[in-house]
């Protein structure tokens, strides 16, 4: 792990420049966003000298610069800011429940994923040269072409109305038929991803001398393939992590929205459609938190479980 | 001469032009690979009648037959209508047109001129450009990418949209729904240019030390000569690769945006409005075919941009695996 703490050093250095800048972007767009929430929150009943008030006091009339110095002077306290569409709401009292419930379905199809797609791609190169190789690796490439907007109302069709085996849609938590389908739905890409990863990794690391050296020396190949290759495959999937945790996102904002989910997704069309742009900043700043937090933690994952990285001075790319 | 025959092989011999470039070696391997063919011939004809939709489909986007309301496929209406009496298959080729002019615009803007131009200008001229041009896009890596785009769509949108010159455009080029298109192929290309340009970079980087470059240098060739003639021929492969996977997830995405409500809006065509339109648990135990049918069309373009995908990265990048 030689290199890796000054490697650290300057990566977690790094967040706090890149999380401004993330903000500042989200924060500047959303002043230039069409309607004044404080005219909306004031219905029809708008007095244009109460109006300035509340504008005053919102600090809505102060300069761009001003306004973003504020609202991360808030940020800093833990304040995420007021939510225009819940009145009188803090904006992390509406987030958070619904982080809660988007994390555990992300969690429960980010499990699916990984034990469904790596002994499927395992087994996909083990059949090199047989129908079953291309014939399962097509399939997967099939379910990673269809976008969870098609096989929601797909599943839907067949699940539901169909065969009447499950809910239409709803949340019960993680034990409840409810979460059958949009952990599906959002799994599938992440599947067929980590299948056709696992699978091509299988194939080069089944080439190597010391594979050849398991067998010459007399082990089975049951051994072999558990103990030899199979652990030197799963090395690059680590690094996938990162890659489907942002696929899985996207897809549960759509999962989300068709099947009534509560989540973080269904927050944000909601939040797009009534124009309550703290709510978003808000969530973009959580997404870009985790996915920078767990990109670190990936690498660092990286180091332990392979000792042969190491962090030179400057990684390229 | 027979025996040089003999060893080059059957395929590779071409007795008008002698040597062949790599690239066109590499295209006849894609062109001997059945399922990209299949793939290849699909793009092709979706491209095809997104190009001249106003030729090939029967009826407008917006023509209604409201006597014909919610069929199923019939002579006069092939793949049916939907609630308005609008013929489903003119809908699905108009639609196709919106995702024809995205994915080429943002492959162009996006894909080429920001992803090589910033990559090249990194990755050659180095130093304090090459730090602005590589933190930013750190920046740009960092925002969710889906999040950001709907935002930017949902807050820029409207301004940009009532923007006089892009309306006067829109009736000069006879592209219904014009100011639609940019504001989604602007905020896609805001995104699309990162990856490229951190590959294109690296390549250029070990490029720029190769003994060609520094033997050009030598005789005094420009920069812009060297980037030219020496650089772009050497980074196309990759560049060419990078697109090709990067296709399905652009035309994916607008898809996605006009589903939301923030990409095109209706009645302009597009994927998104269908299957959103189609979507819900009542439309589909009635009329499944106003989902599946642009369902069907968008999960047969993604595929094909994958499968094309891959082959590419196949033929073309023989070393990486």
């Amino acid at each position: 792990m030689q290199g890796l703490l000054p490697y650290l050093v300057r990566r977690l250095l790094w967040v706090p420049v890149i999380l401004l800048a993330v903000s500042f972007i989200a924060f500047a767009i959303t002043r230039f966003g069409p309607g004044d929430p404080v005219r909306v929150a004031m219905g029809q009943y708008s007095d244009p000298v109460v109006l300035e008030r509340v504008r005053h006091e919102e600090g809505l009339d102060k300069p761009l610069l001003q306004q973003y110095g504020i609202y991360v002077k808030n940020l800093a306290h833990g304040k995420l800011g007021e939510s225009f569409t819940y009145r009188n709401r803090d904006v992390s009292e509406v987030i958070f429940p619904k982080i809660w419930v988007s994390a555990r379905l992300g969690l429960v199809a980010m499990l699916i994923v990984f034990a469904v797609g790596v002994p499927l791609g395992v087994f996909a190169a083990l059949r090199q040269g047989t129908w079953a190789d291309p014939l399962s690796i097509s399939t997967l490439l099939v379910f990673q072409s269809i976008p969870v907007l098609i096989s929601v109302p797909l599943m839907q069709i067949v699940l539901v109305l169909k065969l009447h085996w499950l809910p239409a849609a709803g949340w019960g938590g993680i034990l409840d038929t409810h979460i059958v389908m949009p952990a599906l739905a959002i799994s599938l890409p992440g599947i067929a991803g980590v299948a056709r990863l696992t699978r091509a990794t299988m194939l080069s690391v089944l080439r190597e001398d010391y594979v050849r050296t398991a067998r010459a020396k007399g082990l089975g190949e049951f051994t072999v393939i558990t103990r030899h290759v199979v652990r030197n495959s799963l090395l690059p999937l680590v690094t996938v992590v990162g890659i489907s945790l942002a696929t899985l996102v996207e897809g549960a904002f759509f999962a989300e929205m068709l099947l009534g989910v509560p989540g973080i997704g269904q927050l944000a069309f909601q939040a797009v459609n009534g124009r309550d742009y703290n709510i978003i900043l808000a969530l973009i700043l959580i997404l870009t938190t985790t996915f920078i937090i767990a990109s670190i933690a990936i690498d660092i994952a990286y180091t332990i479980i392979d000792p042969r990285v190491r962090y030179e001075r400057r990684e390229i790319g | 001469m027979a025996s040089v025959d003999y060893v080059l092989g059957e395929d590779e011999v071409d007795r008008e032009r002698p040597s062949r470039g790599p690239f066109a070696l590499a295209m006849r391997r894609l062109l001997r690979k059945k399922i990209a063919v299949a793939a290849l011939i699909f793009i092709g004809v979706f491209y095809f009648c997104g190009l001249f939709a106003p030729v090939v489909a029967p009826h407008s986007f917006t023509d209604q037959d409201l006597d014909a309301v919610l069929q199923g496929p019939s002579l006069a209406h092939p793949l049916g209508t939907d609630k308005l009496g609008r013929d489903l298959m003119s809908r699905v080729i108009w639609a196709s047109r919106t995702t024809v002019v995205v994915t080429v615009a943002t492959l162009v803007t996006g894909g080429l001129v920001l992803a090589v131009g910033l990559g090249l200008l990194a990755g050659y001229v180095g130093g304090r450009v090459d730090t602005a041009i590589m933190r930013l896009g750190d920046v740009f890596f960092a925002l969710p990418g889906l999040p950001m785009l709907i935002m930017i769509n949902a807050t820029l949108g409207g301004r940009i949209r009532g923007m006089g010159w892009l309306q006067a455009m829109e009736d000069g080029l006879r592209i219904n729904g014009f100011p639609d298109y940019v504001v989604v192929f602007g905020a896609l290309s805001l995104f699309a240019w990162v990856g490229g340009a951190r590959l294109i970079r690296s390549q250029v980087l070990a490029l720029r030390e190769t003994e060609y470059v520094t033997a050009a240098k030598a005789m005094g060739a420009s920069t812009a000569r060297i980037i030219v003639h020496h650089l772009l021929p050497n980074v196309a492969n990759i560049v060419i690769v990078s697109l090709s996977v990067s296709l399905g997830a652009i035309a994916g995405t607008e898809i996605a945006l006009s589903w939301f409500g923030v990409g095109v809006q209706p009645p302009n065509p597009s994927f998104g409005v269908m299957l959103y339109e189609g979507g819900n648990i009542r439309t589909l135990q009635a009329n499944p075919h106003l989902l599946l049918v642009p369902g069907a069309v968008v999960a047969g373009l993604i595929f094909s941009f994958n499968l094309l995908g891959d082959a590419l990265t196949d033929v073309l990048t023989p070393h990486a695996r």
